[in-house]
Parts: C-alpha cells; structure tokens; sequence
C-alpha cells in the first residue's frame, strides 16, 4: 500500500480511505515528533555502534551468559503460565460479572503496573518473606521459604506483569461478542461450558497477545526480583540482573548482555506485529 | 529537514540522554567562582560527592559540618557500590570527589585519566558477620556459616566489599555457598535487617550505624582482608576548589574523628 496508489487511481470499488495529504505537515509538529523517535532509537543505535562485534562469539557462549538467559527464560515462561492460571478468570471476571467494588478491583489489579518495581520487591519480602504475614507460616508448616529461590524469581515476575496479561485479555473479553455467549446460554450451556467452548476460542489472539506481553515484561524484570529473590548465578541472576553487575566491571559483557536482550525484545515485537505495527 | 537543523535536534537528543545519565547530581553549572584561586576559605556552589556505600553515615555527617564551615556551599553525594559509582565516572558522570572501599576501584578511574593528581588513603575497614539482633544461631566465626541450613549473603564480588569477603574466606580455608550476592554492602545488611539471611558478611562500620537492628561477630580471619579506602578529586570536577577542601576536611582531625566513631580505622 504506497502512497502512489493513493494518488494514482480513483479506485472506485476501494473502500473509502482517509484523507492522507491534506496539506503541509506543520514544523510545530514534525520536528518534535523527529526528536522523539531519535530519542527513542539512539540509544538502541549507540548499544549497536558499542558493541564488540569481533569478540562477541565468544562472549555469547561464556557459560555466564548462557545460564543466565537459561533462566530468565525458564523463570519468564513460568511466571507467564501462572498468569495465565489466574490472570485470565481474574480478566473473565471483571468483564463478564457485575459484581459491587468491581471498578476497586480493577484499579487494584493495575496496581503492580504503575508501582516501581523495587516498592513491589519490599512488599513480596514482607507478605512471603521468613517474616512475613504468609513466609512465616510457610516456613513454620513446610519448611518453605521463598526468597533467594527461583520460585521467588518467578513470583517478583508474575507480580509485576500480571496486570499486563489482565488488561490485555479483559479488552478482548469486551470487544468479543457478546451474541455468542448468548446464544450458547439460550442453547442451554452452562457459563462454565460457555467459557471454555465459546468465549476462550473467541479472545484467543487477545489472550495470546497478552501473554506475550506478560512474558516480555517478565523477561525484564530487575527490580522486585533483586529485591525480593535477591542475585545468585543460576538461581536467580536473571538477564537483567547480570546486566547491572556485568556494567559494574566489564562494559563490554554488559552490552552483550544487552545485546541478547534487545533481540528477544525486537523478535516480540515482530511476533505481535500484525496486533500492533500494522496501522489502519 | 535540513543538516544543521538535524544536527541540532541531535545535540538536542544527545543532551537529554547525557542528563538522564547523569542521574545523581542535579548541579547546575554554577561552577568555580570568578577568578579561581581562591583559598579553603572561599568556596562555594554545589559540589558532588560520590562515596562507597560504607560511607553513607560518616560522609553524610562530614557533609552537613563541611556545609557549616563552608557557608554557600551544598554537598550533594551519591551513595552506592564503589565499582558502579567507577563505572558512572568513567561514564562521564559530572562529578567532584569519589571516595572508593577499594584501591582495585579507583585505579579503574585513575587508569582511566579520570583522577585530578593521585588518590589518599583516608580510612581502613574490616569485616565482621553481621547477625540479628541477640545472634539468635549463636554464630561465633566463618565455620558457623557454612552449616548446610545457615543462609547467608554476601556482596558481589564485583564489589570491595564482595571482594575483601572472598579473600577472608580464602585465608579461612572456608568454602561457603551463599544464598545471594548483593550489589552493595548496604543491600546485603538489610537482607540481615529483614531476617531474610541468619548472617552476612559485611564492613564493621556498617554494623555499627545498625547497631539497633543487628549485632556484629568479629573474626580473626578479616585482619587479612583489610580494605583502604582511597579519595580522590575528580579531573572534570565542575567544582574543583571546593572538591579540594572536601578532600582536606575529610583528612582533617574533624573529619577523622567522625570516621573514626563510625568504626572505621585511622591509617
């Protein structure tokens, strides 16, 4: 779709199209708009331009690095699928129930999404830390103690990008619709079978897209990780939290590091680039 | 859109990024005063102190009695781990002093051309086991720690204080899996703080600016890990009168004494 065909033909049988040129783009407006997207991609070019190209094979193979995009993929995934576990009836509830306190419960849930990260860390510490309102009793019953363990990376992950996944799948609930479900309760379904059969299959891709987000989100989790599941290689040095140390005494594992997570970022986004880059 | 307007939005792009850098400091040029030979006597303006964690209690004392005696000038200090404060200078951080827990830390600034003359050694400091309050696993020394349930946190080695524990450790012969490795000494106290580890190991000057929260066990290997702790006026100092007299007042018998009822060790 250029811009030519635009001007070209009348295009009798095209459907009606928005006016794309309708005089001079304002100065007032193109030259900040060039400065946001330089801002944007400059430093992205600059870890480019930095980056020791010649020696970055090896690099990569250090075992340091490997483990630690091991586990940040591991502890991403896991806490994508516990999302998921909770994360999709906790969206289907605030979509489909009218329920009293339900606009709290929402403001509640976005929570963790505008939190810094590092306040959430404090806050997994006190409710499942050795002293907290919940480790304690977790360590006096089970002999379970959550930090300084991966299963507390992926808790400090899913804490942070739930919201993430709740948002995404609740829009897709209510732009779903709602005819279908209907129709499947006057067919006699239950909700439960309504669920599964008709309104999941229906909010797939929106249910997709949200993971995706959610895994991306917890992919780059640093803060309440290193706050909460504390930094140990192979146990809870994800990629993020080797980045930091790594800058600290060797800039340029640092950028490979970098490196290695700015590609999984860009490989997302072309994933999702039907749901988000393709424009009207 | 023409070339010098481009370049322009890029000085303009390259500015804030520069800033957002920068982070800590928050000095504006104000800079030097007119004429520039000025004596101790006569400066002012904002000066910017980056110290090592450890320092966060003694320098921020010595910051508010160098305010006095220096009225006109404000200190602003960015606490953290010496390394990530070396790599934000070496980075270009707009900075007056840096005061490092490791000579290893400074010569990665001074190696780098980034020292105004060499660094002075200004303290010394030892480890200790850091333990809650009452040492309620009855820790005596580093063998306590390597009890197969104790969890215990270190620094990163990346860091001084990572660095001197792993050469106490050595000189121990004690083989210790910790459960975490912080990126600064504060970091891993306040695991200690919180009751998330039974002991960790960090700098006896920070056990006792603790001291309502955790108690601190001496042991006899830490004498072989002394850390000095160099400072050094920085080469871009925007404010290198007043830089100079911070560097004298921290040697100076009042800047002493402060370090000293910290804990720390008066070469």
């Amino acid at each position: 779709m250029t811009l030519l065909d635009d001007v070209a033909s009348p295009a009798p049988a095209a459907p009606p199209r928005r006016p794309r040129r309708t005089g001079r783009v304002p100065v007032a407006l193109l030259l900040p708009a060039a400065l946001g997207l330089l801002f944007l991609v400059l430093p992205l070019a600059g870890l480019l331009v930095r980056a020791p190209w010649s020696t970055l094979p090896q690099r990569l193979t250090e075992p340091g690095v490997l483990t630690a995009l091991r586990l940040s993929v591991v502890t991403a995934t896991a806490a994508t699928l516990l999302c998921l576990a909770l994360g999709v009836p906790l969206a289907w509830l605030l979509a489909r129930v009218d329920f009293p306190g339900r606009r709290v419960v929402r403001a509640l849930v976005t929570v963790p999404l505008v939190l810094p990260p590092v306040v959430g860390g404090v806050a997994l510490l006190l409710v499942f830390g050795r002293r907290g309102l919940l480790g304690g009793w977790l360590d006096s019953t089970f002999g379970v103690t959550l930090p300084f363990t991966t299963t507390g990376v992926v808790l400090a992950e899913a804490f942070v990008a739930m919201p993430f996944l709740v948002i995404a799948v609740e829009g897709a609930l209510r732009g779903a619709d709602g005819r279908y479900e209907e129709a499947a309760a006057t067919l006699g379904a239950s909700r439960w079978t309504t669920f599964t059969h008709v309104t999941l299959p229906l909010v797939a891709p929106g249910i997709a897209a949200g993971a995706v987000l959610c895994w991306a989100r917890a992919l780059g989790e640093f803060g309440a990780t290193i706050t909460f599941a504390g930094n140990f290689p192979g146990r809870t040095q994800t990629m993020p939290l080797a980045v930091y140390l790594a800058l600290e005494t060797d800039l340029q594992a640092a950028i490979v590091l970098s490196l290695v997570l700015l590609t999984v970022s860009v490989v997302i986004l072309a994933s999702l680039r039907d749901r988000w880059i393709s424009g009207p | 859109m023409s070339a010098p307007r481009f370049r322009a939005a890029l000085a303009v792009v390259v500015a804030l990024a520069v800033t957002g850098l920068a982070g800590c400091g928050g000095d504006d040029p104000a800079g030097p005063q007119p004429g520039g030979s000025g004596g101790a006597t006569t400066v002012s303006g904002n000066l910017t102190v980056l110290a090592a964690a450890s320092l966060t209690e003694s320098f921020t004392r010595i910051g508010r009695d160098f305010e006095a005696a220096h009225p006109g000038t404000t200190v602003t200090f960015s606490f953290a781990g010496s390394s990530a404060l070396a790599t934000q200078i070496n980075q270009g951080a707009p900075a007056d002093v840096f005061a490092s827990a490791a000579p290893a830390t400074m010569r990665t600034v001074t190696d780098a051309g980034n020292g105004a003359g060499s660094p002075t050694t200004f303290v010394r400091n030892q480890l200790v086991i850091a333990v809650p309050k009452g040492n309620p696993h009855g820790v005596t020394g580093l063998t306590d720690l390597t009890k197969p349930d104790a969890k215990v946190a270190l620094c990163a080695e990346q860091v001084p204080c990572g660095a001197a524990a792993t050469k106490a450790l050595d000189a121990a012969g004690v083989t210790l899996t910790p459960v975490t490795l912080e990126q600064d000494v504060k970091a891993a106290l306040a695991k200690v703080k919180l009751g998330e580890v039974d002991a960790a190991l960090v700098y006896r000057t920070d056990v006792r600016a603790a001291a309502a929260d955790v108690d601190g066990v001496e042991f006899p290997e830490s004498s072989g890990a002394v850390n000095d702790y160099p400072i050094v006026v920085l080469k871009n100092a925007p404010n290198k009168p007043a830089a100079r007299a911070f560097v004298d007042h921290v040697l100076s018998d009042t800047g002493r004494a402060v370090l000293t009822e910290a804990g720390f060790q008066v070469p």
